[in-house]
């Protein structure tokens, strides 16, 4: 039908401006606005000024945005806003200030700069040859790129944008929006900057193909529902009888670039190597709030656009879910260096996730009072990227002279140089793996719960497999710090600013608040109820 | 809001553990010393909970919050008369272990002060264990007990410490994450049959169907047989006593694992009454297995430590068939046997501990003749084992006596199989102490000191409860009766008649 409209001159009276609801979208322009200013100030501020200015503005302008979404929270909005593209509902907003907080966090990291000897973790110079006389001119004169500043609010705006696209071409423009800003930032180390590089580059082409892909399914489904807005697939969903093939493969196809994003197996190769690459601050960023986006991203699909399909594609996710929990927690177990075997945990956390995304428990499906699939995962998100930007910042501070020492053999015997990180690290390490008292336990506790409510306690069983082989290798780790000794040559311990302590801090307050009184935040995630459409 | 007894009791060592890492590591006498104080001042409450608990029952200890609404846990505690001699066991051996390893940290990797920390941490979550009533939150502290525990082992034993410690660490996840699978279902269950609860009160409530029911006992069973530790799970047991510090070992053998004995009374009978019954056959084996398999082993070991670990695979195996024997004299007499387990057994390796750190070696063939040149450590050494072979008069043998009478009167073949294992523990004992204490004088021993005033007043209680508990085990008894006899109930068992009547004459 619309196709006929199209063709159709539209007589200028006839016209009507499309409505855009600027108090429910308030935060996501905000972000995007003052990711332009942003890009404007770095043209027109003197060098000097620009490193302060930056951080001011991103982290006004993420505070700004995460007030409005509070105040949008306190009202709890839940409305399809801008003619169908953007649903403003409780788990979008979760979704936002989730993200909005753990950029914050991730902003600091990256004006840290006390570190590496007053100097960030960015590149000065990204286009100077990597171990030439120019990028040491550049280094000696601590020239730096603000610009990742801007992008990382294009990111972060372009990953709330995408958890709420209620379209499916918003979603694809969303996706774009907060990757392109994100292969950019991989390639900015200062040093090791080749490694950092190739990260950049392997991330691009194989981001490129799933996005490729994604498009597709897109067009696909398009095509079987003649419209791209998910509650019109689900509409068609219920009524079409014909076209199944269509349906089935642009299923298919939308989640290889869904899952490429939330780094699930068998679309998990980049997380490795880009996660070791990227600038550690990057890393945490991207292991905290691309999963995020891309799990809400992802559920908010199948849930309000392909949820009556479910028994067509819920087969696919489930060997999907234990691949990613397999593979996530086995090969981890090879690993040798920390960045890599954080990497693997995220992908086995992945997995679990995708348990509960699995066991589609949802309100009013039977479930009387426990608790939902998207409540556990909002809830497990929270539990897992607070401590994980925290781990990532306690990376940037074991240091040697080629810069972080990251290979596992370096941390032997930390817990005798520094006691205090260490025994940090290794509290993350037990939170990670599950241990009661932490967050990583009730986010276990809950999204298993969720499997099972749903039915899928095959998936419970080997998930508590998993954890088992996943808490070898975080331990392997704690015995290496506390159980060998010093070497000689031991990395140095640096002393972190106020930034980098701020992201610790808020990962360890999250680890303990969430694994002793998880109340609050779950209750925040039940109000947040399901998705709209 | 007023704070209950077991709160205080379990709130106290916590603390305790925290004022000893405050104490100024130069100041490493101070900071024992505090924690000893603590541990006895812990003694001291759990005590007149006792004999509070004995006179008015159990309602002044129940406490009950809501902790996590959406997960329906409580903060949920209370006894019960097996709940109760694990606490009192508990708060009493950590002192005891306190004074005994007294010097016992100094080898270790880290400070003094951290060893006696961890071992109050332990303490304190032990009794929160102990007195949990809501699935929840015994979940919770029974996988935190792993962290103090993983921690004195690595940190303060032998040279395989790592090892032992990861390999202890690994066997428990994996039957606690097993067991968190059939906690998850639970909730499933209580969630769909209105408000969630993990309030075991609740929980005993709940319709199960005959699958769920056997799965989810499954999930319970296969981590308290771990803990227990049951033949052929217990692999991790050896390794992990004979790599820590002998007052560790006593803490895990002692106190630990009858974490598994105890939720299997509490949690595999208590919520899964049809499901254990229908397992009783294959469990009742394996304890059976865990019995002979566990004396057979003990006999061959030459080291000290390991063997007196496999004696304690095999009273365990006792215990578990006490338990699943569901007979009401079978139940009681294990329930006994966990706390006169815990007295002999810490008795062994305190007396085997004091032995080793003054010749350097754990292994048998580097003793002889130490009665000679320390009869008073030969002489405890002889006591502790007597009643770890469950000498009549030492209070061991009233609880193996009536392990036996329990499971015979139902399950005669399997008991009289097990009569075989306390011919087997007189065996490991005797031919222990004829190597070491008895013969010629080896090489390395004749400058062997006695033992000191300190360590025999560590293990002095010890003995005197042996002694006194074999004599009179009324008080203990009339303590778990009734916790015993509601149990029964649970299950729906009666005890069978004996076959030959009580007439009026024989009265």
């Amino acid at each position: 039908m619309s196709a006929v409209l199209m063709t159709q001159v539209l007589p200028l009276a006839d016209f009507v401006a499309p409505k855009i609801e600027y108090n429910e979208l308030a935060p996501l322009l905000v972000v995007f606005g003052a990711a332009c200013v942003g890009v404007l100030a770095e043209a027109f501020l003197p060098r000097q000024l620009r490193h302060v200015a930056q951080v001011a503005l991103a982290l006004v302008g993420l505070v700004v945005a995460a007030v409005l979404t509070v105040l949008l929270m306190v009202d709890d909005k839940k409305l399809i806003a801008a003619q169908g593209a953007i649903s403003v509902d409780g788990p979008a907003l979760f979704t936002w200030i989730t993200l909005l907080t753990l950029t914050v966090i991730s902003v600091l990291l990256f004006a840290e700069r006390s570190v590496d000897g007053g100097l960030s973790a960015f590149a000065g110079q990204a286009a100077a040859v990597p171990g030439s006389e120019a990028e040491r001119e550049g280094t000696a004169a601590k020239v730096e790129h603000t610009e990742v500043f801007p992008l990382t609010l294009f990111a972060v705006g372009g990953m709330m944008l995408f958890a709420s696209a209620n379209d499916l071409l918003i979603m694809f423009v969303a996706l774009e929006v907060f990757s392109l800003p994100l292969y950019l930032l991989c390639g900015l180390a200062r040093r090791r900057r080749l490694i950092s590089q190739e990260a950049a580059m392997k991330y691009f082409l194989l981001g490129a193909f799933a996005s490729a892909f994604l498009l597709y399914g897109i067009a696909l489904l398009y095509g079987y529902a003649g419209t791209m807005s998910l509650g019109g697939i689900s509409d068609a969903l219920a009524t079409k009888t014909s076209g199944d093939a269509m349906l089935l493969a642009g299923t298919g196809l939308i989640a290889v670039g869904l899952l490429f994003k939330v780094g699930a197996v068998p679309f998990h190769s980049w997380t490795p190597d880009v996660y070791q690459g990227a600038p550690t601050p990057v890393t945490g960023f991207m292991a905290a709030c691309t999963k995020i986006a891309a799990f809400i991203g992802l559920m908010r699909v199948f849930y309000v656009a392909l949820g009556g399909s479910r028994w067509d594609w819920a087969p696919m996710m489930w060997i999907v879910a234990i691949l990613t929990m397999v593979v996530g927690s086995i090969v981890a177990l090879t690993q040798t260096d920390v960045k890599r075997m954080l990497a693997y945990s995220s992908i086995a956390h992945a997995g679990f996730l995708l348990t509960a995304f699995v066991g589609l428990s949802q309100a009013g499906s039977g479930v009387t009072n426990g608790i939902t699939s998207t409540q556990a995962v909002l809830f497990y998100l929270v539990c897992y990227a607070f401590p994980t930007i925290g781990a990532f910042a306690l990376v940037t501070l074991v240091r040697d002279a080629g810069g972080e020492a990251t290979h596992l053999s370096r941390w032997a015997g930390l817990g005798k140089k520094s006691p205090l990180l260490a025994g940090i690290f290794a509290f993350f390490l037990l939170g990670f793996a599950g241990i009661p008292l932490t967050a990583g336990f009730t986010g276990k506790w809950a999204v298993f719960t969720a499997a099972w409510t749903g039915g899928a306690w095959p998936l419970v069983v080997v998930a508590v497999l998993c954890s088992l082989v996943a808490a070898f290798f975080y331990v392997r780790v704690i015995v290496l710090m506390f159980f060998s000794d010093l070497p000689a040559d031991a990395p140095d311990v640096a002393l972190p600013g106020w930034q980098t302590t701020t992201a610790v801090a808020l990962g360890l307050a999250a680890t303990v608040v969430l694994g002793v009184v998880p109340g609050p935040v779950l209750a925040l995630a039940s109000r947040a109820g399901e998705f709209i459409r | 809001m007023k704070i209950g007894w077991l709160t205080l009791t379990l709130l106290l060592p916590l603390v305790g553990a925290l004022v000893t890492m405050a104490v100024p590591k130069a100041k490493a006498l101070l900071s024992k010393q505090v924690a000893l104080g603590f541990s006895l001042l812990t003694l001291a409450l759990t005590a007149v909970i006792a004999v509070g608990y004995h006179q008015n029952g159990a309602a002044d200890y129940e406490e009950n919050h809501t902790w996590i609404e959406a997960f329906g846990a409580h903060y949920a505690l209370g006894l019960d008369g097996v709940g109760i001699v694990l606490v009192v066991l508990t708060a009493l051996l950590t002192p005891i272990v306190l004074l005994a390893s007294w010097n016992d940290a100094k080898s270790g990797r880290w400070s003094e002060k951290s060893f006696f920390a961890w071992i109050l941490a332990l303490e304190a979550l032990s009794i929160g264990v102990f007195a949990a009533t809501d699935v929840f939150l015994f979940y919770v502290l029974f996988e935190a007990t792993l962290i103090p525990m993983y921690f004195l082992i690595g940190g303060f034993g032998g040279a395989q410490r790592s090892y032992a410690a990861v390999k202890f660490l690994l066997y428990s996840l994996l039957g606690g994450l097993l067991m968190l699978a059939s906690v998850v279902g639970l909730y499933v269950i209580s969630a769909k049959n209105g408000d969630p609860s993990y309030l075991l009160a609740d929980l005993v409530k709940l319709d199960l169907s005959q699958n769920t029911e056997r799965w989810l006992f499954l999930g319970f069973f296969f981590a308290f047989a771990v803990k227990a530790p049951m033949v052929p799970f217990h692999t991790w047991l050896p390794d992990a006593a004979a790599e820590a510090t002998p007052g560790t070992s006593v803490l895990l053998v002692g106190i630990l694992d009858k974490i598994g004995t105890f939720g299997m009374i509490r949690f595999c009978l208590g919520l899964f009454p049809n499901a254990s019954e229908w397992a009783t056959p294959v469990v009742l084996v394996l304890a059976l297995i865990s019995v002979l398999y566990g004396a057979l082993l003990a006999i061959g070991q030459t080291d000290i430590k390991r063997l007196i670990a496999y004696t304690s695979i095999s009273h365990f195996g006792f215990i578990v068939m006490g338990i699943f024997a569901l007979t009401s004299q079978g139940l009681t007499g294990s329930t006994l046997y966990m706390f006169n387990h815990g007295l002999s057994t810490a008795a062994l390796f305190l007396v085997a501990g004091y032995l080793i750190s003054r010749r350097g070696s754990a292994r048998i063939a580097d003793y002889g003749g130490v009665e000679k040149v320390a009869p008073v450590l030969a002489g405890t050494f002889l006591f502790a084992g007597l009643s770890s072979l469950s000498l009549p008069g030492l209070s061991p043998f009233i609880s193996e006596f009536m392990v036996l009478a329990g499971t015979f009167s139902r399950h005669k073949v399997i008991a009289v199989i097990a009569v075989v294992g306390i011919v087997l523990a007189a065996l490991y004992i005797l031919i222990m102490y004829q190597r070491l204490m008895t013969g010629p004088v080896r090489d390395g021993i004749e400058k062997l000191k006695d033992l000191n005033f300190r360590e025999v007043f560590a293990i002095a209680p010890l003995l005197v409860l042996i002694v006194g508990l074999g004599v009179y085990p009324k008080p203990v008894v009339d303590i778990i009766k009734p916790a015993v006899e509601s149990t029964m109930q649970r299950v729906g068992v009666t005890d069978p008649a004996p076959q030959v009547p009580v007439t009026e004459g024989h009265k």
